[in-house]
């Protein structure tokens, strides 16, 4: 008891700002992360963005928007979330369940609710609450899970994938589905379920091709021979590589990129802005840029290992892997190895839903890395 | 024992999560070297190449929009043109220093302060390299001014546009539409390729309808592009393919002429060709001037129009519920006779009310000292309500109900417009559902004579004429003859068809019809004033709705009640009665009588239309 507090009084006393940052339950390490990659993600943003101070200064204030968010959630106490998991994921799928109603009746797809002053997606939402649903189902039971556990798992995250697939949002479904697959794999799925799971995926991708509307058959065929139809489709995709191969071991410098400035890239502060940053920037912009990633995902990884319950890790584990995989998608597709689905580069695409939802999955991580107490509990 | 189950498990699970975590960072390891290994492709190894493609990187893929399809009337008059018109703009990238251009402009065009503050605002708005209008409408005399000095201004380019214009301006405003600049929301369900180019789209009306035949194809044109991406060669092109020509049922003189019939009042006017369904004449008054929301319409313009309590946006031909009044009487007199409720010798005798058994309220007659013993027809030409209050109340509601569907009461027409609204005609089952009540009697003489729940708008009341006209062929309304195979209620609104005809015994058309002749042509009718003068019959029947209700002793005296609170006047109509070529419906809101003022305003449209050729 006693030995407990006074090792407590030792490892919180430090520095007085230390102690004041512990006390918003702010991870340092992870925050300057965040900052840096958003800094460097507004530099490019000016240049892609066609030196638009308007544009430059709505992102910045959705950062910061987002960024009290984060903050906001960090302060809640991971048994709380684990507490409002089921809760929120309800609240997910009901309100997924009700875009889809009022979609229909204004006839054409929606994926949002007008709240009157802000439009809000639900499946962000279920971004978040899908993965934490998955992992307080597991964490009543003993890992790994067992087979009858996968198939409530499947069923869990089949739900809100199915009614976003059906908005239709084919990326965001991915991503939901990745996000709680993710949980399953933290939890020690076994190898011969997970094989077992990736040829059932790998045989539904037909069935998937049936219900893919023309817009996405499109793009995969423009993925699979882009140079079929230079003009039309597949424009994007080439413009894209010519931007980045162009760009060299140095790149041709800030505001300097041609193949964005003279409009030949699309979507370029948006889906496509790491092609702008490959130009201006080159090989070496673009490693820098993937080891501020890798420098936030380990420390992600960190604060999963330290985390000291089963909840909390299986949470935190998922979330980085999720992060990691919108940001391998969007420059995988950017660079021309996946095809195009609408995922933005992670903190650095103009734009603020995805925005604010990723910021509030690092308040999560935040949230279990600064709760800890120090002995488990 | 459970304790140390849970120990083993932890220390167990531990070492499979601490597994899981060293197998995660692998792949992301793995996945980042499968990154930069493409990367270094791209960049180093394919450096030479694409270098090489950026700086030949000189074509440009630019969209030729295709000129909208014109609109134009029955006769060809054109509703919707499209006119060229030169906007100067300005690539700000483009242009070395941007203040003094701007300053030599000013002076070469006469620009007013305004104009350049708006150029500023709309610049910040903008990217640097896209091109801002500096002042849009040239004149040929300025456009010629600059073209001289153009060398002179880089990234300074005059550009030719389409721009719609509606040369018939508000009278037309509630069929035509208008169209404006595409905004966010559309912009998300729109094909990217088919609207690239194309800045504006159909918002209301046929406009928005028919907004894919309109539209047209988007062509493109392959540009040649210096480095400052000024365009220097057109290298090839695919030319756009123009929208497609609508040409409407509308006749827009006779479109004027209703309008001008209409004078001051508000309301709506639907004229339809009975035995198609075409729509010969629609107005909505007060209406408004659609040209200026092509440019996006000024907000203060904008709220002016938003707040006006006359609704000028409001589409009431459309949209606009009123009660049928007595205009309903020779339906309800159908449903009687069909019903086989009533013989049409059958008196009924109006002492200027009328009593439900057991109840002391007294449903009131239009006419105090009442109508004396009546039959079928007399009630119709005279309009007598307690003949009508004892048909309904012998009917019964749901019985009336189901018969006033057929001909489209509370039903959508199916017009190739969308937004349009259904209207109501009461049951017991909707009743209990909407209001969760019971019905009670009285609601059914009130229902009988077109008041209470009943709620028409104007082209559902011209549609249930015309049918009437048609003697029982039930027709959909329309602008734009439908191509073959796509039936345009299909497009709009799903409509109930209850069937190609409505059979009913051919007296009992000929005893309506000609009752509502006698409307016209008797001097008891209610509307004998405009019968005079014309060599064919018209059919007709006069209403009066009520706005105001007027209690049990108090007497209603029409112009002593303020202006927005008189009685609504309606008047239905079709001629010649025998052989119909036009069947309408008049709305005067707040216009007191129907047979003063709807039925005059009806006689004008039906005597242009017929006047020459009888």
């Amino acid at each position: 008891m006693n030995i407990d507090s006074g090792i407590s009084a030792i490892k919180m006393a430090p520095r007085p700002t230390s102690q004041f940052v512990h006390k918003l339950h702010i991870d340092v390490p992870l925050l300057s992360g965040l900052l840096v990659l958003s800094g460097f993600a507004l530099i490019v943003l000016y240049s892609a963005g066609g030196q638009n101070l308007n544009v430059l200064l709505r992102q910045a204030t959705r950062l910061g928007f987002a960024l009290l968010i984060m903050l906001a959630i960090a302060q809640i106490h991971p048994r709380s979330l684990k507490r409002y998991s089921p809760p929120l994921y309800l609240l997910g799928i009901a309100l997924l369940a009700a875009v889809l109603v009022i979609g229909a009746i204004g006839k054409g797809a929606q994926r949002w609710l007008d709240l009157g002053i802000l439009r809000f997606q639900p499946s962000e939402l279920t971004k978040l609450s899908t993965p934490m649903m998955i992992a307080w189902y597991l964490t009543a039971r003993a890992l790994p899970p067992r087979f009858g556990q996968l198939v409530v798992a499947a069923v869990l995250i089949g739900l809100p994938t199915l009614l976003i697939a059906k908005q239709p949002d084919l990326g965001t479904a991915f991503l939901v589905a990745a996000s709680g697959s993710a949980v399953l794999f933290i939890a020690g799925m076994s190898w011969r379920y997970l094989m077992g799971l990736t040829a059932v995926c790998a045989s539904a991708l037909p069935a998937l091709w049936y219900f893919m509307r023309d817009y996405q058959r499109d793009r995969v065929l423009m993925f699979l021979n882009p140079e079929a139809d230079p003009l039309g489709r597949g424009y994007h995709i080439i413009q894209s590589k010519i931007a980045i191969g162009s760009g060299g071991l140095y790149g041709k410098g800030w505001l300097h990129g041609t193949q964005a400035h003279l409009e030949f890239l699309p979507e370029r502060s948006t889906d496509f802005i790491f092609a702008v940053l490959a130009e201006e920037f080159g090989l070496l912009g673009c490693i820098g840029l993937l080891a501020i990633y890798l420098f936030i995902l380990s420390r992600c990884f960190y604060i999963m290992v330290q985390a000291q319950d089963t909840y909390s890790r299986l949470l935190s584990g998922a979330l980085t892997l999720t992060f990691f995989v919108y940001l391998f998608v969007n420059i995988g597709m950017v660079i021309g190895i996946l095809p195009v689905v609408g995922v933005p580069l992670p903190l650095v695409s103009y734009g603020g839903t995805s925005m604010v939802t990723l910021l509030a999955s690092f308040g999560m991580l935040m949230s279990i890395q600064t709760h800890r107490t120090l002995l488990p509990g | 024992m459970s304790r140390h189950l849970t120990i083993r498990n932890s220390l167990y699970e531990n070492r499979l999560l601490l597994n899981r975590v060293v197998v995660s960072a692998l792949l992301i390891v793995a996945a980042s070297l499968g990154l930069v290994s493409r990367l270094i492709y791209l960049q180093v190894v394919g450096y030479e190449h694409f270098s090489m493609l950026s700086r030949d990187n000189r074509v440009k893929i630019s969209p030729l929009p295709p000129p909208r399809g014109l609109i134009l009337d029955r006769n060809g008059e054109i509703l919707a043109d499209n006119i060229p018109t030169y906007s100067l703009e300005i690539v700000p990238e483009q242009t070395p220093d941007l203040r003094s251009t701007v300053s030599e402009l000013a002076k070469l065009l006469n620009l007013s302060d305004e104009e350049i503050n708006r150029f500023d605002s709309l610049r910040k708005k903008h990217k640097v390299f896209d091109s801002v209008p500096l002042r849009q409408q040239l004149t040929e005399e300025e456009v010629a001014r600059f073209s001289v000095k153009m060398p002179y201004f880089p990234g300074v380019e005059i550009h030719s546009r389409l721009l719609r214009t509606y040369p018939y301006g508000a009278l037309a405003a509630h069929v035509v539409g208008f169209v404006g600049r595409i905004n966010e929301a559309e912009l998300q369900k729109l094909d990217p390729a088919t609207y690239s180019g194309t800045y504006h789209i159909g918002k209301t009306g046929i406009e928005n309808a028919y907004e894919s035949e309109l539209h047209g194809k988007t062509g493109y044109e392959e540009i040649e592009i210096n480095v400052q991406g000024r365009s220097i060669n057109v290298l090839g092109s695919t030319q756009p393919v123009a929208g497609k020509e609508l040409r409407l049922t509308l006749d827009i003189q006779l479109q004027k002429i209703a309008n001008d019939a209409l004078g001051d009042y508000n309301g709506a006017i639907v004229a339809l060709e009975p035995d198609s369904g075409e729509v010969l004449a629609f107005v909505s008054k007060p209406s408004f001037d659609p040209n200026p929301f092509i440019h996006g319409i000024g907000r203060e313009e904008y709220n002016t129009l938003k707040i006006s309590p006359e609704r000028p946006l409001y589409n009431r031909a459309l949209r606009g519920f009123y009660p049928p009044g007595s205009t309903i009487k020779p339906f309800v007199a159908l449903a009687g006779l069909e019903a086989g409720q009533v013989s049409p010798t059958r008196r009924v005798i109006c002492p200027g009310y009328y009593l439900l058994p057991g109840v002391s309220h007294r449903y009131r007659d239009w006419r105090k000292g009442g109508h004396g013993g009546i039959d079928m027809r007399n009630a119709i030409v005279q309009s007598c309500d307690v003949y009508f209050y004892d048909l309904a109340h012998r009917i019964g509601i749901d019985r009336l109900h189901a018969f006033l569907k057929q001909f489209g009461f509370g039903e959508l027409t199916g017009i190739d417009l969308a937004g349009e609204k259904a209207g109501l005609f009461p049951s017991q089952k909707w009743k209990k559902k909407a209001r969760k009540q019971k019905w009670f009697p009285g609601e059914t003489l009130i229902a009988g004579i077109g008041q209470g729940y009943v709620q028409i708008t104007p082209v559902q009341l011209a549609r249930s004429t015309a049918i009437l006209a048609n003697r029982g062929k039930i027709i959909e309304p329309h602008l734009v003859e439908p191509a073959k195979g796509d039936p345009p209620a299909e497009r709009f609104n799903p409509i109930q068809r209850p069937g190609r005809f409505i059979e009913l015994a051919p007296e009992s058309w000929k005893l309506v019809i000609d009752a509502m002749v006698e409307v016209v042509h008797s001097p008891r009718g209610t509307a004998h004033g405009i019968g005079g003068g014309l060599s064919y019959k018209t059919a007709g029947k006069t209403g009066t709705a009520q706005v105001f209700s007027v209690g049990q002793n108090q007497s209603y005296k029409g112009m002593r009640v303020e202006q927005k609170l008189r009685d609504h006047a309606l008047f239905i109509a079709f001629a010649p009665a025998d052989a119909p070529r036009i069947a309408i419906a008049v709305l005067a809101e707040n216009g007191g009588h129907g047979a003063s003022v709807a039925a005059p305003i009806a006689r004008q449209v039906i005597e242009h239309y017929l006047g020459d050729r009888p």
